[in-house]
């Protein structure tokens, strides 16, 4: 493009030099400096004590159930959304949750999962004991999945909207199964799709912090969870740096392994 | 391939329906109960809607909230086009896709960390924890949303138009005003509409840098739901469904009428 004005570029130079570069910087600062501000390892020799890698390696392990599902729900549910008649409208009906305060929906579950919720009443309907399903690492993981699905729905719904539907034609006239036709077309060919999909869950959930609190109690410890603790209640910043530092080495290699293959033109 | 959905389809379709919308309307529902809990319904009322617009300290929130997420949608639009504008017209391709990385660490990055990280830049600044700040984090970001949403649309432009807009004599503020921005319009808007609701969504950037003295709604329903149920905050969510809907029939109708628009000029 010919037209250029640097001056207007400015602005956005100077975002990125304070807003995206520098915080990186600071967090990687301030990971090395201990409680008095002094310079040290420390905080890195204590990530690697088994108090913390346990920790991180359960926000793995949730974070991996709770991408699992949300995939599991999600892709049936944007193949079929593909194929009602006003698909736009339909998917428009999935993003509208979506845009709902996260912390209302969350909250929603208080109500749902507590004591005299719906859900015991049901319970109780069916002739069980009512029991507390709020504070559980099944709520936790129902609510996260239940924030998610619309995100992963999203970008499944383009990649299978832009395949060519002749290549499944072609699929089943060369004697493929349903199955095989999924597993060998219609899959691959959406794979991008169900990449950003776990990109935009799989990251959040290792990180979500007010879900925990909310709905698991403090039963359950997120890297997130951990964070917000060092940072706003120990006071901690160095130790809560350090674990945002893995955090982002954690978001890198996500990022590059989810990462979605350039496509030619002038981009 | 305009197989008719089977009946089994529609019922799991129907049941993701269900389960996304039950919990927002339940939240509804309860709104109106006369009685203090979410988990019998007594009667009818209004009066926790009316608790809601007697209490001025939750009225202010609502306004800050408002006032934080169309200022900062507003900017956000602002530098995310001009960046999305320089992005483009930088020749150098290494250096424009390590512009397009750097862009879009924000959009992955998790919230907390986001909010640590501003919390620690704030802290250094010396910029005082409120309104400011809050303002800042929400600009800083929703600016690298409106540059995604308006790069395909300058990239989709004829660059001819510019080269016959500067052959007219057209100097490089015209171009821009005049033939670049009406252009790529519907990027900005569709930017400005996704960082408003990023904005209005975000809880836990604004957690990390707001200070004791101001507050966003978001906050405010945390610590509200941490506190237990409270059918206020039920009321709020009602409120918040209808300003939701509200924006996303007004967003859809911009669009449909910028399009009518291009269209007629076409």
């Amino acid at each position: 493009m010919k037209f250029k004005s640097k001056s207007a570029f400015v602005p956005y130079i100077l975002w990125i030099a304070l807003f995206v570069i520098a915080p990186i910087g600071l967090v990687l600062y301030y990971s090395m400096l201990d409680l008095n501000g002094d310079f040290t390892l420390v905080n890195y020799k204590k990530f690697f004590t088994s108090a913390y890698l346990t920790m991180t390696l359960t926000s793995f392990w949730y974070a991996l159930v709770i991408t699992f599902f949300t995939l599991f729900i999600a892709y049936p549910t944007a193949y079929l959304l593909t194929k009602t008649k006003h698909k736009h409208l339909w998917l428009m009906l999935i993003i509208i949750p979506s845009w709902i305060n996260l912390l209302l929906k969350t909250y929603a579950f208080i109500g749902i999962f507590g004591l005299y919720g719906p859900v015991n009443a049901i319970i109780k309907f069916l002739g069980l004991d009512p029991t507390q399903i709020l504070f559980t690492d099944f709520s936790f993981v129902f609510v996260a999945v239940y924030i998610f699905i619309p995100f992963m729905i999203i970008p499944i719904f383009n990649a299978l909207d832009k395949m060519n539907p002749s290549l499944i034609y072609a699929s089943r006239d060369l004697g493929a199964s349903p199955l095989t036709t999924f597993r060998r077309v219609i899959f691959p060919l959406t794979i991008e799709g169900v990449k950003s999909g776990i990109q935009v869950t799989f990251i959040p959930a290792l990180s979500l912090f007010m879900i925990t609190r909310l709905i698991a109690g403090n039963k359950v410890i997120t890297l997130g969870t951990a964070i917000e603790q060092q940072f706003l209640v120990s006071q901690n910043w160095g130790m809560g740096s350090t674990i945002a530092v893995f955090l982002i080495l954690i978001m890198f290699a996500i990022m590059r392994f989810t990462r979605t293959k350039k496509k030619g033109g002038r981009a | 391939m305009r197989s008719e959905l089977t009946t089994k389809a529609k019922v799991y379709l129907a049941i993701v329906f269900v389960i996304l919308y039950a919990p927002i309307f339940y939240l509804i529902f309860y709104s109106f109960n006369s009685g203090g809990s979410m988990a019998s319904f007594d009667g009818f009322t209004l009066e926790h809607y009316q608790a809601v617009f007697d209490d001025n300290r939750l009225l202010v929130i609502l306004i800050n909230t408002v006032i934080v997420a169309l200022l900062s949608a507003l900017i956000a639009a602002i530098i995310g086009t001009l960046g999305a504008i320089g992005i483009v017209s930088l020749r150098n391709y290494k250096i424009r896709n390590i512009v397009l990385s750097l862009n879009n660490i924000l959009i992955v990055s998790p919230d907390v960390v986001i909010g640590a990280s501003f919390l620690i830049l704030f802290t250094m600044l010396g910029v005082k924890l409120g309104f400011t700040s809050v303002l800042i984090s929400h600009i800083a970001f929703s600016i690298p949303i409106v540059v995604l949403m308006v790069l395909p649309k300058i990239l989709e432009m004829n660059t001819n138009l510019i080269d016959a807009a500067l052959d007219l004599g057209a100097n490089r503020r015209d171009v821009l005003t005049r033939v670049i921005v009406p252009y790529i319009k519907p990027g900005i808007l569709a930017g400005f509409f996704m960082a408003l609701t990023y904005s209005l969504d975000d809880f836990a950037v604004t957690f990390f840098v707001t200070g004791n003295g101001f507050s966003t709604l978001s906050v405010e329903i945390y610590s509200m739901a941490r506190a237990g149920i409270s059918l206020t905050v039920n009321a709020i969510s009602g409120l918040v469904f209808i300003v939701t809907v509200g924006i996303v029939v007004m967003y859809y109708f911009i669009t449909m009428r910028s399009k009518k628009t291009e269209g007629s000029i076409q």
